[in-house]
């Protein structure tokens, strides 16, 4: 009987911050922008102006969770070859203590057409560009914002990785980099799969940055979200796409699932 | 040169930072189709020469030759080299089968070879259907074959083995040290053997070579390390014995415990001192009267195949008795032994 008691405090999180908005957004989605019970917004959600955001919505998440890990992997990897690792890696995490807007805003100031980006391109001659705005500076201010997410599990599976299984390649005439592809990676899978979760699943439902970096050029179900609930008031609609985020959500979590090694193949 | 040495460093040191050297100044040969190993506490570089011949290190200073050719620079990759790791280091992502067809798939070997030599490398190992499992459903004892496998399916001069029997329970571990000998003889091939125990070395080995410090002791077969040890640290870790001090009187003749003893050393100063070690084996319990030395039993341990007594003679000096009689606590007996028993060692420094 002790045992149950101490798990309600747990049993009661879970209900009141995890069942209940999920059921409640479920709730929503079933009303029409009146208040009638329907499953117009269902029907909404399959025409091709959502269906092109959802599909905007994954590619930029894709391209987003790309660049991070192409970058990531090999920080992780030199990371774990350094000296002063951890405090590397303190410096690697810092920047995720800081506010999201603050770190958008200073994007802002960095990439504005009087910023200090542009002030260096000025110098070295290639003149003003246009950074705001654009599908790249939303990309790289994502990937900035998310790439601790993606270092950190990489990196903790690279320092588990036992040294001698590297020697033992390398004893058997593989190169560094057959090492690498037959031993470091699939080794260290499990970690880039966590990472990817990590990063994936937040930027299919970024909105602010959109806003902000990309000047509504981007419009992702993130977007639509909030503009469904702050500006057109359709509370409905919004709940609809964030019951399909979730959807979405959980199928990656399921596909890109923790599988371990000893679990028979 | 002789083409029968395959592997030689030349005056090799390695070291670390600004530590002290881990290997200090070593030279040796060794040749093709024998059984090395390497003895020695732990700490004192036997790892570190296992690397260097496999090329995951580099040596800071000399060089190292593969039949006559200098090795230094060349990767482990490129080596005629495999090596049986001390925690064997199989993959947990590749089955049997692909751990041991790793090196094979490498050499870009036809699918049909692979199959062939794999299958046969198991067999050679009594590992035969196998094939198939994963790496964590087999024992210590089978992981250790699985390793042994992978290592000499891809046919290497010299095949190094690093501790490989530490891991494993008593009774296994004599059995492997059978089934080892026992390749190496079929395989033909060099071994270079690690280990920390030597009366796995003593069974196992053509040659021995002694390690301290970073600095090889002694080397010889079995026999000549365990009967004619070159210095007091030898002749203490190759087995138990009684180590005294003693002055060398003459050619033939050693003083210790304050009596003078017909021996079979020579070649010492005149009134050197010495190390003088006799094997517990090689003392025979007898009467006072008949007895070269007088002991008082100290205690009695009963060891299985012999007693094991530990006695004092009058001067405090320790002497570890193993005889099949018995003989009381407290009683006074007499030690007899050889002039041949006698092993007079130069006295190593600083002791
Ligand atoms: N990468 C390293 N950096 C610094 N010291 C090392 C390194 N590898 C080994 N050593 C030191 O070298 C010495 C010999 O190590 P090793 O050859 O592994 O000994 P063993 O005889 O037990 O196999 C040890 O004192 C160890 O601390
Ligand atoms: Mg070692």
């Amino acid at each position: 009987m002790r045992r149950y008691a101490y798990a309600i405090p747990y049993w009661l999180w879970i209900g009141l911050f995890v069942v209940a908005p999920i059921i409640l957004i479920i709730y929503y989605s079933f009303f029409d922008i009146e208040g009638h019970f329907s499953l117009v917004n269902y029907e909404t959600f399959f025409t091709p102006v959502y269906l092109r955001m959802t599909v905007n919505s994954f590619w930029y998440a894709f391209l987003i969770t790309a660049c991070s890990l192409l970058i990531a992997y090999p920080t992780a990897y030199l990371l774990t070859k350094t000296k002063h690792k951890q405090l590397w890696l303190l410096l690697i995490i810092l920047p995720t203590w800081v506010n999201l807007l603050l770190k958008a805003y200073a994007f802002l100031g960095l990439f504005g057409t009087y910023g200090a980006v542009n002030a260096l391109f000025e110098a070295i001659g290639i003149g003003t560009k246009q950074l705001l705005f654009t599908d790249f500076s939303f990309v790289f201010v994502s990937v900035y914002i998310f790439i601790p997410f993606m270092i950190l599990p990489i990196f903790n599976a690279l320092e588990k990785l036992n040294p001698s299984l590297i020697d033992a390649a390398r004893d058997l005439g593989a190169s560094e980099w057959t090492t690498f592809r037959r031993v470091i990676f699939p080794l260290t899978l499990d970690g880039v799969k966590a990472g990817c979760q990590a990063v994936f699943i937040p930027s299919l439902s970024l909105f602010m940055l959109t806003r902000l970096i990309a000047g509504n050029r981007v419009i992702t179900l993130g977007t639509a979200v909030e503009q469904h609930f702050l500006v057109t008031q359709n509370w409905g609609m919004g709940a609809t796409i964030a019951v399909f985020l979730m959807i979405a959500m959980a199928s990656i979590m399921a596909l890109t699932g923790n599988k371990k090694w000893g679990v028979r193949q | 040169m002789d083409d029968r040495v395959i592997i030689r460093f030349n005056h090799v040191t390695k070291q670390y930072d600004n530590d002290l050297p881990v290997l200090d100044d070593v030279s040796f040969e060794m040749e093709r189709g024998k059984f090395y190993t390497l003895l020695g506490p732990s700490g004192c570089g036997k790892t570190t020469i296992l690397r260097l011949i496999a090329g995951f290190i580099e040596p800071t200073k000399g060089d190292i030759y593969f039949h006559g050719k200098r090795m230094n620079n060349v990767p482990a990759n490129k080596r005629q080299v495999n090596t049986v790791f001390q925690d064997y280091a199989l993959f947990p992502h590749l089955n049997v089968f692909e751990n041991v067809a790793f090196g094979l798939r490498i050499k870009k070997i036809g699918k049909e070879d692979i199959e062939r030599k794999v299958k046969e490398a198991l067999r050679f190992v009594n590992l035969e259907g196998y094939e198939q499992r994963a790496i964590h459903e087999m024992s210590g004892g089978q992981r250790q074959r699985v390793a042994i496998a992978r290592a000499i399916v891809n046919e290497p001069d010299v095949l190094l083995l690093d501790e490989p029997l530490s891991a494993l329970d008593l009774k296994l571990r004599t059995e492997m040290q059978y089934e080892l000998r026992e390749l190496q003889r079929r395989l033909g091939i060099t071994f270079i053997f690690v280990t920390h125990d030597q009366e796995e070395a003593l069974a196992m080995s053509d040659e021995i070579f002694v390690l301290n410090k970073g600095k090889i002791e002694q080397r010889g077969t079995p026999k000549d390390i365990y009967d004619e040890p070159v210095n007091r640290f030898v002749a203490d870790f190759i087995g138990e014995s009684n180590i005294i001090t003693g002055t060398m009187i003459d050619d033939f003749v050693v003083e210790f415990a304050n009596q003078q003893f017909a021996c079979i050393d020579r070649g010492f100063a005149k009134n050197e001192r010495v190390d003088i070690v006799i094997r517990p084996e090689d003392l025979e319990l007898t009467t006072v009267e008949r007895g070269k030395l007088r002991v008082r039993v100290d205690s009695v341990l009963f060891r299985g195949v012999h007693y094991e007594l530990c006695c004092y003679d009058t001067y405090g000096n320790e002497w570890l008795v193993h005889s099949t009689k018995k003989a009381d606590i407290g009683e006074e007996i007499g030690l007899h032994f050889e002039p041949e028993a006698i092993h007079v060692m130069k006295r190593s420094g600083g002791e």
